[in-house]
């Protein structure tokens, strides 16, 4: 039955079976299976991936020890604020105490975040780094763990500085804030949520500038007839009025 | 030529067909070891929310990466970064990506020409569709069943073509291994129940990590209560990176 083939196709057949056998074996035997089969790598690398050291501890980790600090981290206005985002990757301090992580104490953290920047959202608070007390440190005078103002402002012109500015130019420069506006002493700590009040009636400018008051410095005017049905401060601001 | 009778073959299927159960019973071990005890990968597909309001461009959540992930400190090297957007009054855009450190850039625009400016935190979108996989000649970049694009630095052969390949330009090559390096959302960490190293540190909460399949998770109310939009959405690559509050400009 062999023989009925022709020579040549019997050759070519041994040739094509040393062929196919090479490939085989270089392919099942010679290559490692982790190049061919892709799960094979894939698990390597994820295994890989897995295995790779952890830094950061995690936010819940330091209340176990810390908890004075965290406690009063967590409800003020840093409560977002993990305590490895400024005390840096503190995993091997978990597992050794004696490794202690970073304190950050100059100037230059704090204005990474708190710096004046245009980009930054408006209502996030921020500082003018070189006019804000220079030189001294930031925890001199703010708890980095429950940031508050040292103290309530004692001026107004500590937030409204702009109005001040106005003011000291003007003639009203002698007249304190709160003789106009009366100030909640919660809008010194929620400034937004508590506002203060503003005069609402041409009587009250009138106080010092009506014929019949007995304020000799201020400009006099007929009360009822100047301006008509227009409140005061529709043409003079009140913050700058007309220079005499 | 030796030929086997019928009880040598017999004796030798014998052996052979417990041998093949022992071998894919090792195959089977080799893929339930790979990844942490009790972590079912298929339960999860972890995505990420960006809230551009609350981004303040403090640079925290760079130099945590690079902490966490041995990225090089060199500031053009960085697996997460973000970019500062000012858009003038006369509608031209300047993109500039901030630095870290004590280098730390502040804006060199005149207050005054700003229309808004505001910071993107950006980083690997982790897509469903993701094109550096489709180029990679060597196949050693692959999505993971819960949604992580890795890349196996022992088969990849640094030929750079998913640095290219990638819309975002979310790769870079690591100059150690020389071979391409992006962001894994922290794998080691996330298989463990722990957060990313950037949302971890970033003190305003601009980052949300999550897992898409739990209804419980922050990412799921994140997606739910804010207008969601994500990067080049043209291209079809399915981003897993979600933006909240997004403005048009952004690339």
């Amino acid at each position: 039955m062999l023989n009925k083939i022709p020579e040549q196709i019997r050759r070519l057949s041994v040739v094509l079976a040393v062929v196919i056998a090479a490939v085989a074996i270089a392919r099942y035997v010679v290559l490692p299976s982790s190049l061919i089969d892709t799960r094979f790598h894939r698990e390597s690398t994820v295994q890989r991936e897995v295995a790779k050291n952890i830094q950061f501890a995690g936010a819940s980790v330091c209340a176990a020890c810390h908890a004075e600090q965290a406690g009063k981290n967590r409800v003020g206005y840093h409560k977002t604020v993990s305590c490895e985002a400024c005390h840096g990757p503190a995993r091997a301090h978990t597992e050794d105490p004696s490794i202690k992580p970073t304190k950050p104490k100059t100037r230059e953290f704090c204005v990474f975040c708190h710096g004046y920047d245009a980009s930054r959202p408006t209502g996030f608070p921020q500082i003018n780094p070189v006019l804000h007390n220079p030189l001294k440190s930031c925890a001199t005078c703010h708890n980095p763990h429950d940031p508050v103002p040292p103290e309530v402002p004692r001026e107004c012109s500590a937030c409204h500085a702009q109005i001040a500015n106005i003011k000291t130019v003007s003639p009203h420069a002698l007249i304190g804030c709160t003789s106009c506006h009366s100030v909640p002493a919660k809008h010194k700590v929620t400034p937004r949520s508590v506002r203060p009040t503003k005069p609402q009636a041409r009587d009250f400018c009138g106080q010092c500038h009506a014929k019949e008051s007995e304020r000799k410095d201020a400009p006099k005017i007929d009360l009822p007839t100047h301006g008509g049905r227009f409140l005061c401060w529709d043409c003079h601001y009140p913050h700058r009025p007309e220079r005499i | 030529m030796k030929i086997m009778n019928r009880r040598k073959f017999l004796k030798k299927a014998i052996l052979f067909i417990p041998a093949v159960g022992v071998l894919r019973r090792l195959v089977g071990d080799a893929h339930g070891k790979a990844t942490a005890e009790g972590y079912d990968p298929a339960n999860h597909l972890y995505g990420m929310g960006i809230d551009i309001d609350k981004c303040i461009g403090c640079g925290l959540c760079i130099d945590a990466c690079k902490n966490e992930n041995n990225v090089p400190k060199e500031p053009f090297f960085c697996r997460t970064w973000v970019e500062r957007y000012v858009i003038k009054k006369d509608g031209s855009v300047v993109v500039e990506s901030i630095e870290t450190g004590k280098e730390k850039g502040r804006q060199k625009t005149n207050e005054a020409d700003i229309l808004r400016s505001f910071f993107v935190p950006k980083l690997c979108n982790q897509c469903e569709n993701p094109p550096c996989v489709q180029v990679c000649p060597v196949g050693a970049t692959f999505a993971t069943e819960d949604g992580v694009v890795l890349v196996d630095s022992k088969r990849c052969i640094g030929c750079r073509y998913c640095i290219q390949a990638c819309p975002y330009g979310a790769r870079y090559l690591h100059p150690e291994t020389r071979t391409a390096d992006k962001c894994t959302f922290c794998y080691h960490r996330i298989v463990k129940g722990l957060l990313p190293a950037c949302v971890e540190v970033c003190p305003t909460q601009a980052r949300i990590f999550g897992d898409l399949k739990s209804m419980a998770s922050r990412l799921v109310r994140f997606k739910r209560t804010k207008r969601i939009h994500v990067l080049k959405p043209h291209l079809n690559t399915e981003p897993k990176v979600y933006y909240a509050s997004l403005d048009g400009e952004v690339r």
